[in-house]
């Protein structure tokens, strides 16, 4: 037995574990009866890889196959999203869809069907799926894609795992000529600029914005509003830059050794941070040519960095809210948010572009996300945010969710029933896939 | 360019092995018992590192097919590395000589009989690193794993007089012993993280080893030291602890 949590330390449980580097000895794993979940690289923030029994996917992380006019990847779903960029991002090619952290397995990609600053583009991770293995309960492997067993394939993206596990997965990768970001950045000075900044016409392929969620009254969603396209080659500047395009520089590695004591995170240590964070930035717009770790993943470079929210562990509520009901609706949230001061560091905003799956979280319109400590109070906050994301017909990302109840889970996902069903009959017999996730949401009994 | 033969390919070692020896651009020849568990790890270093990959089958205790498996091997390897082993049930090789037999076959003979016919090879060649992975197991037999250790013993006396003969000869036989390292052999044990190597470290400790054409190599540089002082305690108090 160990103790394992997700990212967010909350909840933390004993569990039985085991890892597998053969479809053998997974299948044998599957064999004896009771509930499991496969674990991959503990990022989702919750319970949702949490089980009294959980399989342990990173060592089933081989490469299968990749073609280097197309640029066509089949590899086993343990792999991290980071040793695909360190393969092949010196090679010229970039993953299709990146979340903000690169220390995710492909399996759990595709189990939460990640987004990332492109949504608006090129959607969800789990639409760039050409075909993938999965291993049913009873130990047979279905292969699945958009035309082939749609059904299942639908169920599995965005399926949190209650499926099946992921053996493997193939997918193209994008034609990147630079390791650069060509990166604009742009104040704004409350939620309404931050907005039309989203909505204005010429596309970026990448745009997201850090919100101050402590901000009030006029300034209420000041915002730093950071877009992006790959850079070419002929938009390097930098001599060093030049000479390797497609390396770039280590970057600082920081790391923070222990859990942090709860006082270190008080409403006036985030106060003073996002102050001086809005501030750095100057008003108007800025350009700069960004290192891709820089522009995806700058919080990957402090290692450990969960830990700054101590041992009561912390949570991220991230909702969506269709784009209609979006200005007045994230307006009225943020002032919730900003009037209870328990706001945090990281807020992020972000505008979806449209998706219609089956049970995967995005949906068109504004996803807002945030970081809390575990509190009373912030669960007390939780319940009234609940009732305004569900009434403007919105709702949460269950990768990142460790509270939300089955009733709110039912009312704002439309399939949540449907899901229930799909996942109850797959389940039949022997073993079964699930997670406190997924019993505390109602979907598995 | 050279070409590294990497006897049992599939442990975790052996891959993080055949990782660094690509990343020093050689070409890999990978052989393992399951060719079914031995392709993905073939077509990932391939994908990953871009040097030539070949895998084969090679199955340690079926000592009759040593000879026409290296013979089908062109070109012949420049590095020949032994890694694979068998650690078994140590408490069941106490009573079932079954087991006993298995261990001792895939740890000692096994090793013995394919690494005979390198070193004819290599010796004819006058040229060539042999590297087998031994290990602290057989610097003392202990109640805990003395099958494993004994037959681990015979390996490292067996690599030792194998430098000895051919060191004359041009050809570098390297005995590694790894203490602790954090592999699924060893993933329910609760190991001392200070005295436990990655399988990383392992490699580096190899390849590092092979260039500055090392006798014996221990991973950690405090294995050396403790299995100095767990070798000189005297038997009348050894054989009375709980090891």
């Amino acid at each position: 037995m160990r103790r394992i949590s997700d990212w967010g330390n909350y909840p933390v449980i004993e569990a039985e574990t085991s890892g597998f580097d053969s479809v053998e000895q997974l299948r044998s794993r599957l064999a004896e009866p009771g509930e499991l979940i496969a674990y991959g690289n503990g990022r989702s923030y919750g319970d949702a890889s949490l089980q009294s029994r959980v399989v342990l996917t990173r060592r089933f992380d081989k490469l299968l196959a990749f073609d280097e006019t197309t640029g066509e990847l089949t590899c086993q779903a343990g792999v991290l999203l980071a040793d695909l960029l360190d393969v092949f991002v010196p090679r010229g090619w970039f993953l299709p869809v990146t979340p903000g952290t690169k220390l995710i397995t492909v399996g759990g990609a595709i189990a939460a069907d990640v987004h990332g600053k492109n949504h608006h583009v090129d959607g969800s991770f789990g639409q760039h799926i050409r075909s993938m293995d999965v291993m049913r309960n009873d130990g047979s492997i279905i292969t699945c894609s958009p035309a082939r067993n749609a059904e299942f394939f639908n169920v599995t993206v965005g399926g949190m795992g209650l499926t099946g596990i992921i053996l493997q997965a193939t997918f193209r990768l994008r034609r990147i000529e630079t390791a650069y970001i060509r990166e604009e950045t742009v104040r704004a000075a409350n939620l309404g600029e931050v907005m039309d900044g989203f909505e204005a016409p010429g596309e970026w392929t990448y745009s997201v914005a850090w919100i101050d969620c402590l901000a009030r009254g006029d300034a209420l969603g000041r915002s730093i509003l950071m877009r992006g396209e790959h850079a070419t080659a002929g938009e390097l500047v930098n001599p060093s830059h030049k000479h390797a395009p497609l390396k770039p520089g280590g970057g600082m590695k920081l790391d923070v050794p222990f859990m942090m004591p709860g006082f270190a995170l008080s409403r006036l240590t985030v106060q003073a941070f996002n102050a001086a964070y809005y501030g750095k930035c100057r008003s108007g717009t800025q350009a700069r040519i960004a290192g891709y770790n820089q522009f995806f993943y700058p919080l990957d470079s402090v290692g450990n960095w969960n830990r700054i929210y101590g041992r009561r562990g912390f949570t991220q509520y991230q909702f969506v809210i269709p784009k209609a009901a979006g200005r007045e609706g994230m307006h009225r949230i943020l002032e919730r948010i900003a009037a209870s001061g328990l706001g945090s560091f990281l807020a992020v905003l972000k505008l979806f572009g449209e998706q219609e799956s089956f049970i995967s979280f995005p949906m068109e319109g504004y996803t807002l996300a945030l970081d809390f400590p575990i509190s009373f109070k912030a669960m007390e906050l939780f319940k009234e945010l609940d009732a305004m994301v569900a009434d403007y017909g919105g709702r949460l990302y269950l990768a990142k969710d460790s509270r939300m109840d089955a009733a709110m889970f039912a009312r704002t996902y439309p399939n949540a029933d449907e899901f229930r069903q799909a996942v109850a009959v797959l389940n039949e017999g022997g073993t079964r896939f699930a997670s406190l996730l997924s019993r505390r949401i109602g979907v598995t009994g | 360019m050279k070409n590294v033969l990497i006897l049992g390919a599939t442990s975790d070692m052996a891959q993080a092995i055949a990782r660094r020896f690509a990343a020093e651009g050689w070409g890999l020849v990978l052989a393992a018992r399951s060719t079914g568990r031995l392709e993905p790890v073939a077509s990932d270093l391939a994908i990953r590192s871009k040097v030539p990959v070949r895998a084969l089958a090679f199955d340690a205790g079926c000592f009759d097919t040593h000879q026409a498996f290296y013979d089908a091997i062109d070109p012949k390897p420049d590095a020949v590395v032994c890694a694979f082993g068998y650690m078994g049930d140590p408490m069941a090789a106490r009573t079932d000589f079954a087991e006993a037999r298995l261990t001792i076959d895939v740890n000692y003979t096994g090793a013995v009989s394919i690494l005979n016919i390198v070193a004819a090879d290599f010796e004819a060649r006058g040229q060539g690193d042999i590297v087998g992975i031994s290990s602290v197991a057989g610097d003392r037999g202990r109640q805990s794993n003395y099958l494993y250790g004994s037959a681990k013993a015979g390996f490292t006396a067996y690599l030792s007089g194998l430098r000895n003969r051919l060191a004359e000869k041009g050809v570098h036989v390297m005995t590694v012993k790894p203490g602790f390292c954090r592999t699924k052999m060893t993933e329910q044990l609760d190991l001392p993280a200070a005295l436990t190597a990655e399988p990383g470290q392992v490699a580096d400790a190899v390849f590092r080893g092979l260039e500055a054409r090392r006798n014996v190599v221990y991973t950690l540089w405090m294995w050396r030291w403790i299995m100095l002082v767990v070798r000189h305690i005297p038997e009348c108090l050894f054989k009375r602890m709980g090891l």
